[in-house]
């Protein structure tokens, strides 16, 4: 067995839940463990597995104790376990999802702080906060809000501390070593640095969902006019985001 | 056609559940209190994920243009049909153009509305539940308003009539609440006297009971070092432990995942007992182990297909 599975762990969540942990940190690598798991549950599933949801550093397993037991799953995710090859994620391609961002002004009314503290000028936060993708560790809080890992940490600011009773849709923000936007209106403690116009989550869409975990995520600077063309077409249906593919061996 | 006349503190149309899409960072959202919603579906005949609707602390008002067989379980919202009082854990006909009103809940804390057929409202990603936060399911995604116009669906699983359902079936609402846990998945995060604290102790409902979660007031217990941990998943029945020490059981719109320790979870049986639960309720805890809980889980399957079965068999008879 692969030596990063030498700490796994398997926990009690509710007659219901079985946690498969591969560590207590972020790291790329146990996140790659939890992907190759995930993929490996969902393609081969077993009866009674209701739902698996990947985190950054576990995988748990929903299921029905009534249809399959804790002793049955265990060993079934056991024998899963077994077959994991970390290297072979290297050769996997994953999803690239470019988001358009309008940053500062109205849409992005913190820009200038995080500038500020930071010591960089706004044009400097914006050149950095779109120089590299950001993995998708995982998804929670609301609908469709991704996890993002990668920070630069030239754009680490504290979160605020009295967090803001209602995000926007769409906003971009950073807060402590983390990044990302908010698909739907929310309270948040990041500090808002611009806005997106497109919908990460539409119940009507198909995917509805527009990242999944172990994507990627690009943040593209885009001029308010682009912004407020492309805000027409995401509602007419008309604006497809920009996907594009990269391997894993040349991740950030 | 039915009509909301009065829309009630909190009403919402719920059914099962949204399941599959957690990994999205979407709640299950559904039904509460899961027993009494069942039941309702069952006493008028329809499948196990038929809409129905969930009244909250105070009830709601409808006009009936048709006549329908329908439900009302859970929390004694002292209903009344054009102001003869109704009973509670019944089918019973609601005569065209009449009114089914309720009132303040007595015993209780949510009450169900179950119509044969259903409500006809579009699924959103295969489920008709509203969840607020993201104003998807149910009506237009948010709660009933005066005015709202409802549409009775044609999906029923077996004839049914009105009936009483049998003492045996109906449960108490007793206070204090007892609430079966199963420890983990970070109770190693807490030493034994901590953990023989939470179990020993009683806790109350505070302000917050709403369908996200309960948040309770009581002793508070500390984690040993820091509360939080990496964000993990976390489904309904998980006991969070802020790290200002105290309880927050995650219900229905829970968040998929969470960054405190867990210290355990509610057995799915119980958490119709929290459901039930208002502000000032007092809650204690006992500690049990995976069988009792899947005991639990089976010895409710079985209620359902007894009182699907009778049903049956008196409309038979």
């Amino acid at each position: 067995m692969n030596d990063c599975l030498s700490n796994v762990k398997l926990l009690v969540a509710g007659e219901y839940g079985l946690v498969i942990e591969f560590g207590t940190v972020i790291s790329p690598e146990i996140n790659q463990l939890v992907r190759q798991l995930t993929i490996l549950i969902t393609s081969n599933p077993i009866k009674g597995i209701v739902e698996v949801v990947p985190t950054y550093r576990s995988v748990t397993v929903y299921f029905d104790p009534l249809s399959v037991t804790r002793q049955e799953l265990s060993r079934f995710i056991l024998q899963l376990l077994s077959t994991v090859k970390l290297q072979e994620l290297d050769r996997v391609s994953s999803k690239m999802v470019h988001i358009p961002v309008c940053y500062g002004g109205v849409l992005g009314p913190d820009l200038e702080f995080v500038a500020r503290y930071t010591g960089l000028s706004a044009r400097e936060v914006i050149t950095i906060h779109t120089s590299k993708p950001y993995l998708v560790y995982m998804l929670g809080f609301t609908p469709g809000f991704p996890y993002l890992g990668g920070l630069s940490e030239q754009l680490m600011v504290p979160r605020q501390e009295k967090p803001r009773a209602k995000v926007p849709a769409g906003s971009v923000g950073i807060g402590g070593n983390q990044t990302g936007f908010y698909p739907i209106e929310s309270p948040g403690e990041w500090w808002l640095i611009g806005r997106t116009p497109i919908r990460a989550f539409n119940p009507e869409g198909n995917p509805p969902f527009l990242v999944a975990a172990g994507d990627y995520l690009h943040f593209v600077d885009i001029t308010i006019d682009e912004y407020f063309t492309i805000r027409r077409d995401v509602e007419t249906g008309a604006y497809k985001p920009e996907i594009s593919y990269v391997y894993e061996g040349g991740r950030p | 056609m039915i009509t909301t006349t009065q829309p009630g503190q909190f009403t919402t149309i719920q059914d099962e559940g949204r399941l599959g899409y957690q990994a999205y960072g979407m709640p299950i959202a559904g039904a509460m209190d899961r027993y009494a919603y069942r039941v309702a579906n069952l006493l008028v005949g329809n499948r196990e994920n038929a809409a129905v609707i969930e009244m909250t602390g105070v009830g709601a008002a409808f006009k009936f243009d048709e006549e329908q067989l329908v439900a009302v379980c859970g929390a004694d919202m002292q209903g009344q049909v054009n102001g003869v009082p109704i009973s509670n854990w019944s089918a019973f006909l609601v005569p065209r153009r009449s009114e089914i009103r309720f009132g303040t809940a007595l015993s209780g804390y949510r009450t169900y509305l179950a119509v044969r057929g259903g409500f006809d409202v579009p699924p959103v990603l295969g489920s008709r539940s509203t969840y607020t936060r993201a104003k998807i399911g149910g009506f237009e995604g948010r709660a009933l308003r005066q005015g709202d116009v409802l549409h009775v669906a044609q999906d029923t699983a077996f004839k049914a009539k009105p009936r009483h359902l049998e003492q045996f079936y109906i449960p108490r609402y007793a206070n204090p609440i007892n609430l079966r846990v199963l420890l983990g998945p970070q109770d190693n995060m807490f030493t034994r006297e901590t953990i023989d604290i939470f179990f020993t102790s009683t806790y109350t409902v505070a302000g917050r009971a709403d369908r996200a979660g309960y948040q309770l007031k009581g002793p508070r217990i500390m984690t040993m070092g820091r509360p939080d941990i990496v964000s993990d998943a976390v489904c309904m029945g998980a006991i969070q432990i802020p790290s200002y020490g105290l309880p927050f059981i995650m219900t229905a719109d829970h968040q998929t995942t969470g960054g405190f320790a867990k210290i355990g979870y509610v057995i799915r049986t119980d958490l119709a007992k929290l459901a039930q639960a208002s502000p000032g309720d007092t809650i204690h805890f006992t500690c049990v182990n995976e069988q009792e809980a899947i005991e639990a889980l089976e010895q409710e399957r079985q209620y359902y297909r007894r009182i699907a079965k009778q049903g049956d068999d008196h409309f038979v008879g």
